[in-house]
């Protein structure tokens, strides 16, 4: 075949516009294909956050509820387990939650919004046992100045009646508060930060 | 219409297929006329090995997935089901999960070939790079395939390795769960790993030994004294002096190394199938529990190097991530090592003394490195590992100098006995 009278520069355009075509009809079902690797609907369902009634929780009293596969746990605190939280600071790894994960909300003594009610993800920062609730005190068998708190069995890591961990434990940090907002009184939802005031 | 009739003037049925496709070309090229030289060692079993590994894992591999069952809830009972009721089914799943620890065995031996005969250095740096990219698939490959018998063990070593991810800075976390397809390991984990496992991995590993063998049979074997035998050919046939044909010479030896690796292979699948906790790790026994970890995550013994590594390297600036970049720093370093190399020899035979003491050392150090990343740290291990994982760096940065101020001796024309 000859290239006697063959338009070289319409040849050209003609082959780098259906090249571009080609190619962008490529890159657009990239998308549909690395999307259908995100969480399905139905993982986002069983994800989204969690609504919890904490009206009919006693004082002293833990309820557990289940957010995207953890144990949150919410507990009411009485006016003995706040006031025990001051008298176990010097004893502290992290008494401020710098190092430890919680939403900024709840950066504070009682890692909580309302001091009340401590919501907490009940997994020990060590290897993921799940500490126990030890509010009586004193407890000399656990510690001399045991004032109530959190004691994991599995490898004796001490926490405080907020989750922070006392130091020299195997565990190094606080237990993880997961955000929470409250959308009553009686009505809390995990998961969800709270909307800044 | 006529056909042209192919040059190897074979007639009959084979005839017939050469005039349609070059079955006795392939044959010649890469098998009976693929000239090989004649000095190959005990270090040149390792290349076959490994091939005759992959083999056995396709194998095994498509009998497992026919009684495997992917899924959180699926995939922990249907290994049971394979080890008890299926036919023989315990025999094909040891032969595969020790297979994988084989594998790595046989090819980091064969790695270890090329850094000690130069088999890295031009014309062979796409031999060493579609290799490096061989153990990079291999290593993929390692992790899925641990994960999807969704024990106690895979679960957690899911959870660490994906959250490797979750360390890149602002998209980590947004990444990790793309991967994963949820906000843990879970169904959809399992799932997709299954996926990767059995096709896209296989499919690249296969090809990319495929791209290994061509460019190996383009420019032709190295050896144990890091000559060219294409230099010196014989004047009428233009056949290496020092090369011999790849069949007969060499399938045969290579099978005798089958024999000897069967042998090895075979007493750890019937008397040691779980290799000391080495090939299947204890807490695997136990069904995946996102609410227990295992008292030590350690991952497979073959990626302990570089996870002793990525412990070894502090967070810093509120970011674990500089573990992980040093971790995949030391697997992309082996990329560049056919231009690390300065040396005017190929061969450790005629290299110095620097470039001896260094690679023995090397060698100790990967074991070392091995052993810690396998134990639980502790202050002295980690000062071990740091000064370990130093050493790796220093080993193949460094090499420009050292290889170049080292004292070398003559390379002979032909190769030695």
């Amino acid at each position: 075949m000859s290239n006697e009278g063959v338009d070289g520069g319409r040849r050209r355009f003609l082959t780098a516009a259906t090249s571009a075509v080609g190619a962008a009809g490529a890159l657009t079902v990239v998308w549909p294909f690395l999307a259908s690797l995100k969480p399905s609907a139905k993982a986002l369902a069983a994800g989204a956050p969690v609504s919890a009634d904490i009206s009919k929780i006693d004082e002293g009293q833990q309820v557990t509820f289940v957010w995207q596969g953890l144990n949150i746990w919410v507990l009411r605190r009485s006016k003995d387990m706040l006031d025990s939280l001051s008298k176990v600071t010097p004893q502290l790894a992290d008494p401020k939650s710098e190092s430890s994960t919680q939403p900024d909300y709840c950066k504070n003594e009682t890692r909580s919004i309302k001091p009340e009610f401590l919501v907490m993800n009940g997994k020990c920062t060590h290897l993921g046992c799940s500490p126990k609730l030890m509010p009586d005190h004193p407890n000399p068998a656990i510690d001399a100045n045991w004032q109530g708190g959190y004691f994991c069995p599995c490898h004796g890591s001490k926490y405080d009646i907020s989750g922070r961990v006392f130091s020299g434990q195997p565990a190094p940090l606080n237990m993880l508060v997961p955000p929470h907002r409250y959308v009553s009184d009686t009505l809390l939802m995990i998961g969800e930060d709270q909307k800044a005031a | 219409m006529a056909i042209i009739p192919n040059p190897h003037k074979t007639t009959g049925f084979l005839g017939w297929i050469d005039d349609r496709f070059p079955l006795t070309k392939l044959w010649k090229d890469h098998l009976s006329e693929y000239y090989a030289p004649k000095n190959f060692n005990f270090w040149y079993y390792f290349g076959s090995l490994a091939l005759f590994v992959l083999v056995n894992q396709l194998l095994t591999g498509i009998l497992l997935a026919m009684a495997y069952k992917p899924g959180a809830d699926t995939a922990f009972d249907s290994v049971q089901y394979i080890m008890r009721d299926v036919s023989w089914g315990w025999l094909i799943r040891y032969l595969h999960a020790t297979g994988a620890s084989a594998f790595f065995l046989v090819v980091y031996l064969h790695m270890f070939r090329g850094i000690l005969y130069g088999s890295h250095r031009k014309p062979r740096e796409l031999v060493w790079i579609f290799g490096a990219l061989i153990f990079l698939v291999l290593m993929a490959e390692g992790f899925c395939g641990y994960v999807l018998p969704w024990g106690n063990m895979s679960y957690w070593g899911a959870q660490v390795i994906l959250s490797l991810f979750g360390t890149i800075p602002y998209i980590g976390h947004a990444l990790q769960v793309w991967i994963q397809g949820d906000y843990t390991p879970a169904d959809a984990t399992v799932n997709r790993l299954f996926s990767l496992h059995v096709v896209a991995l296989p499919f690249m590993l296969v090809g990319l030994v495929v791209a290994h063998l061509i460019a190996l049979h383009e420019v032709g074997s190295n050896n144990p004294d890091g000559i060219e035998i294409k230099k010196n050919k014989d004047p009428v046939t233009h056949i290496p002096l020092d090369g011999i044909g790849f069949h007969p010479y060499y399938t045969v030896k290579d099978l005798v190394g089958v024999v000897v690796f069967l042998i090895i292979f075979s007493a750890v699948i019937f008397f040691a199938p779980e290799g000391g906790g080495y090939v299947l790790e204890k807490p695997n026994f136990t069904p995946a529990n996102p609410q227990v970890t295992p008292d030590e995550i350690a991952p497979s013994w073959y990626f302990c190097v570089f996870y002793a590594m990525l412990r070894a390297v502090p967070s810093a600036f509120n970011t674990q991530i500089w573990g992980v970049i040093v971790m995949f720093a030391a697997i992309v370093v082996l990329f560049f090592l056919p231009w690390l190399d300065r040396s005017p020899v190929k061969s450790i035979r005629y290299k110095g003394p620097i470039f001896k003491f260094a690679v023995v050392i090397f060698a100790a150090d990967f074991l070392m490195l091995s052993y810690l990343g396998m134990h639980k740290p502790n202050p002295l291990f980690t000062l071990l590992a740091r000064l370990g994982t130093l050493y790796y760096f220093l080993f193949f940065l460094g090499m420009p100098i050292y290889t170049k101020i080292d004292k070398t001796k003559p390379v002979p024309e032909r190769v030695t006995a």
